[in-house]
């Protein structure tokens, strides 16, 4: 049922007016880090109370101003944009604690800005979410750009400049020369920006122009990282863990794949997109970017690096899922862009309480850490067995709903690629596990490859705190969760209409 | 065309009363002494205009094409001329807009104009007084008038209360560029009235009345001379590729509250709007493709100069001048959301272009130079100001949320319209403007403090924060709510739309 209703919009002001409050209290801490907490909290519940509208196909709409007729600027929550909001909202809260374990939080303006970008990022997030149109969208995928700037460059070192300036120049460029025109061109051709399930253009668009139209998507939407617009992800590896696991896992990756399964959903719809053979288009796209990412990341040594490349390729997951153009494919699609953000951002956090215990960054010094971390490379193996595709985690069940896909269309080129790309996910991840998990320790010179900070190292390592340690195991246990239980996930996937 | 009068709106001459309150003032400030007391006198006087501009802005009947506010008195009968002024959704935006902008000049040299203010405050109210005279005059002798009156202050402005060694040589300059076009300008207007004169139904009188030239068909020779003449006149002021060379100068040695008034309001791009377009319309429809290259030369050439400015005025003068190319391309697309996106754009000008000179200036202020290379790390000393910069770049750039968005939109869709995916070029202005834009705010907020006088900059006082808070929250407002704006103008220029050609209205409804 499409409803009218104020929940959407409340959902976006929950993150601004956490924003506020985390300058309003910048000289009290930790009260600061927890307006984000709360703002997050209130977010997840505000998501949360939409399922049973959204679940059964329904809509909840708010229009907020109209910018041309048949274009206004307008939320619309249904159950692909829940899905999207709610894994955010999630793992914004997890993500806002952590950051307090892993930044501190001491008194200054840096981590004001911080706590405050990322409240604004949720809230750019949770807009695209819940865009009703391509106007509306864009306007929320651009400020996300410009909000997680400053995020990208938190560390303010020369290295961290020139990563951001990437990212900026990759997404802006991206979604002004590309995404600007298609949505111009789109509007042109069908008359109106309003997602509809199905899609909007009417007979009458030629197909060449379609076609071209659907190019300019693929290269405008930057945030989805497929090749050749995917560079700008590992230049953006400068960041601090919190930021790298909320760009990765979180807000901007999954923003991206969104927008292409909003593009090809409820703007070519699956009928015309089959028509004009843009599926084979995005299946090639998709596999070149998968084989290639993974077969770069096995080349990898920094850990982060190997994250980074492994979720190029996952994100190709998700869109090769949708190309498929069959049930299965796109629930395997849905089910991995949830899956995917809460391994990833085990994975990450993981990365991170290494970090803080050893000063680490490397995967070939993780010799024998398992047994000094046992919580956080245990989690880190939950993670990568998600990654990888193993039960009894998320990650398996998108894979054997993503296998299901291809069949289904009877595309088994597709089937090729999935099975190639899990044998080297296997290879990277295994070979980190083996030899953390069941080498012996080593001592690692000077305490690791990064000594910039100039801590003193100590010969222990040892677990870091609660705020570390917690969320990550939190988000090992929903990764393992949603595989054995998936039936609340696997219900709202089936109100995603088209 | 229409008109409905002031008195049946609203009971009072309104819009006389906002043209002659800054004189009022002005006589007022004669009798004042002490420096307190004239700049509260003069702010007072342009705080009445501009809430007199809003009353005006609040009575508009929207979704009508008429002239509104009318008032007409007989001036010299013989020859036709009367003063007449009217508002109409293409111009009543503007009176705001320079109550405004007025206001900000006035709150932006509160501390930093020390010689002569009495004389400063005078020409400031001066200006104000023709430029609403301008927005307003519905007939042409005496648009004419108000158009040549603003010379006096600007040259004044310029030469006296200038920023840079060369103000003297800029100010002439100016004036002597405006005045080569307005002779045309004179031209192009008494062709117009001889011309309605033979006119059938005419009576054989002369008429210099905006609304009587509109009824009355031009023949095509005629058109296409006064099309040249206006055109130019406009080009010059707009300032329009390749007529703008005095504009670098002008910003970068005049006092920042002149380039506010001379950056902000796009009277080049109005006169085109409300005179070229609607009294010479077959001669604009033949040429527009002329007008439509000179805005894609001037979007791309302002933009690449611009990119490689090291002066935040020079730089702010090029991305003007590219500005300016993307309204002209909008109009010469011919069709409505060309229009409403040219008028949009030169709207938002005025916030977005008024928000980057007054950072200009507060950082002058502050670090004694515009030039990048003094600058860098001036967020960390002053976070509001730095917060404030950014929301005019994003404006400027033209980011969806701001002001700068709508404008541009509609200028993509109609030249997509109109030329297909030749318009794609156009969208290479806003990927430069991104990057000269952003280039700046990097390199003057981000980064290392590099000089001792950044370290010392304080942050955005009081009266400052206050004038950047109203910018900067238009910007933001507009940005979200654009049909407050659209609203206004979007009745009127349907009918400039189908004055241009009477099949393209059909086709834009589409």
């Amino acid at each position: 049922m499409d409803v009218t209703g104020i929940t959407p919009l409340l959902a976006l002001l929950a993150p601004l007016l956490g924003a506020a409050g985390v300058v309003a209290l910048r000289h009290r801490t930790p009260a600061r880090e927890l307006s984000a907490v709360v703002a997050g909290t209130v977010q997840l519940g505000l998501v949360a109370t939409l399922v049973p509208a959204v679940r059964d196909g329904g809509t909840v709409s708010f229009t907020l101003s109209t910018f041309l007729p048949e274009a206004s600027i307008a939320l619309r929550a249904d159950a692909l944009g829940v899905v999207l909001g709610g894994t955010a909202a999630v793992l914004w809260v997890l993500t806002a604690v952590y950051a307090m374990g892993y930044l501190g939080t001491a008194p200054g303006p840096e981590l004001t800005r911080f706590h405050a970008c990322f409240c604004l990022t949720m809230a750019a997030t949770i807009g695209v979410a819940f865009s009703a149109n391509l106007i509306t969208l864009y306007l929320f995928y651009e400020a996300l750009t410009v909000i997680t700037y400053p995020l990208v460059t938190h560390t303010g070192t020369p290295e961290a400049i020139r990563g951001g300036r990437r990212y900026l120049a990759y997404q802006l460029g991206c979604g002004i020369a590309f995404l600007l025109p298609a949505i111009v061109v789109t509007y042109i051709q069908a008359g109106t920006l309003d997602f509809a399930p199905g899609g909007i253009f009417g007979t009458g668009a030629g197909d060449g122009l379609l076609v071209a139209l659907y190019v300019l998507y693929l290269l405008g939407i930057a945030k989805a990282a497929l090749m050749p617009v995917h560079s700008w992800l590992p230049a953006a590896m400068v960041a601090p863990v919190p930021v790298s696991a909320l760009l990765h896992a979180v807000a901007v990756v999954n923003v991206g794949v969104f927008c292409v399964l909003r593009v090809v959903l409820d703007v070519f719809g699956t009928d015309l997109f089959g028509e004009l053979g843009l599926r084979a288009l995005t299946l090639v796209v998709a596999s070149i970017t998968i084989l290639v990412a993974s077969a770069y990341a096995l080349r990898l040594d920094n850990l982060k690096g190997i994250l980074a490349y492994s979720t190029i390729g996952q994100l190709s997951y998700m869109i090769l899922g949708v190309a498929l153009l069959s049930p299965g494919g796109r629930t395997g699609a849905i089910l991995h862009l949830v899956g995917h953000s809460f391994a990833k951002i085990t994975l990450f956090f993981a990365v991170g309480s290494v970090y803080i215990a050893s000063r680490r960054t490397l995967a070939s010094e993780l010799r024998g850490i398992g047994r000094q971390l046992p919580l956080t490379m245990g989690a880190f193996a939950i993670g990568a067995l998600s990654i990888v595709g193993l039960p009894p985690t998320v990650g398996f069940l998108a894979k054997y709903f993503l296998f299901l896909g291809a069949v289904e269309a009877g595309q088994w080129a597709a089937l090729v690629v999935l099975s190639i790309s899990t044998v080297l996910s296997a290879g990277y991840y295994l070979r980190i596990l083996r030899s953390a998990l069941f080498d012996a320790p080593v001592a690692v010179p000077a305490g690791g490859s990064d000594d910039s900070d100039g801590l003193q190292r100590s010969g222990t390592v040892l677990e870091p705190g609660g705020l570390v340690v917690g969320p990550l195991l939190v988000t090992a246990a929903v990764t393992v969760l949603l595989g054995v239980a998936p039936g609340l996930l696997l219900g709202l996937i089936r109100g995603v209409g088209g | 065309m229409s008109e409905i009068a002031a008195a049946e709106q609203i009971g009072f001459p309104i819009l006389s009363t906002l043209v002659f309150v800054p004189v009022v003032t002005i006589i007022a400030l004669g009798f004042v002494r002490s420096e307190r007391a004239l700049r509260r006198v003069a702010l007072i006087g342009a705080l009445v205009v501009l809430g007199l501009s809003l009353l005006l802005v609040a009575g508009f009947r929207r979704g009508v094409s008429d002239f509104q506010f009318a008032e007409q008195v007989p001036w010299v009968e013989a020859i036709g001329v009367s003063y007449h002024l009217a508002v109409d959704g293409v111009s009543v935006l503007f009176v705001p807009l320079t109550a405004l902008l007025a206001v900000v000049v006035m709150l932006s040299s509160w501390s930093s104009v020390r010689y002569q203010p009495k004389a400063h405050l005078m020409a400031v109210l001066a200006f104000e007084t023709a430029a609403i005279g301008v927005f307003t005059a519905v007939d042409l002798i005496l648009f004419f008038v108000f158009w040549e009156l603003m010379l006096i202050p600007t040259y004044v402005l310029i030469k006296v209360w200038g920023d840079g060694p060369q103000r003297g040589r800029a100010a002439q300059r100016y004036v002597l560029s405006m005045l080569s076009g307005s002779a045309g300008l004179l031209v192009g207007f008494i062709l117009l009235g001889v011309s309605h004169r033979s006119a059938p139904g005419s009576g054989g009188a002369l008429s210099f009345d905006l609304l009587v030239l509109m009824d009355s068909a031009v023949p095509a020779g005629t058109q296409t001379a006064v099309f040249f003449l206006l055109a130019f006149a406009f080009a010059l002021k707009a300032p329009m590729f390749p007529f703008h060379s005095w504009m670098p100068v002008t910003l970068l040695e005049g006092p920042i509250g002149m380039a506010v008034f001379l950056a902000g309001l796009k009277m080049g791009v109005f006169g085109f709007l409300r005179f070229v377009l609607p009294l010479a319309p077959d001669a604009f429809s033949a040429w527009s493709w002329l007008i439509g290259v000179l805005g894609v030369v001037a979007v791309l050439y302002g933009a690449l100069i611009a990119l490689v400015q090291i002066n935040l005025r020079r730089l702010l003068a090029f991305a003007s001048i590219s500005h300016v190319g993307l309204a002209m391309l909008g109009l010469s697309s011919l069709n409505a959301p060309g229009l409403q996106g040219a008028l949009f754009l030169i709207l938002n000008l005025g916030l977005v272009s008024t928000g980057m000179l007054l950072v200009a200036g507060f950082i002058h202020q502050r670090v004694g130079s515009t030039d990048l290379p003094a600058l860098g790390g001036m967020a960390q000393r002053t976070p509001a100001l730095a917060v404030f910069a950014l929301v005019a770049c994003l404006g400027a750039v033209g980011l969806p949320g701001t002001s700068g968005f709508p404008g541009e939109f509609l200028i993509l869709l109609g030249a997509f319209r109109a030329y297909g995916w030749l318009a794609s070029i156009a969208v290479t202005t806003v990927i430069l403007a991104a990057a000269y834009v952003l280039v700046f705010f990097e390199r003057s907020f981000h980064g290392r403090i590099r000089g001792t006088v950044v370290d010392a900059a304080t942050d955005l006082r009081p009266r400052e924060a206050i004038t950047a808070g109203v910018l900067g929250f238009s910007i933001v407002a507009i940005g979200f709510f654009p049909a407050a704006v659209l609203d206004f103008s979007s009745a009127s220029v349907d009918d400039l739309v189908g004055r241009l050609d009477p099949a393209s209205t059909i086709a834009a409804d589409d």
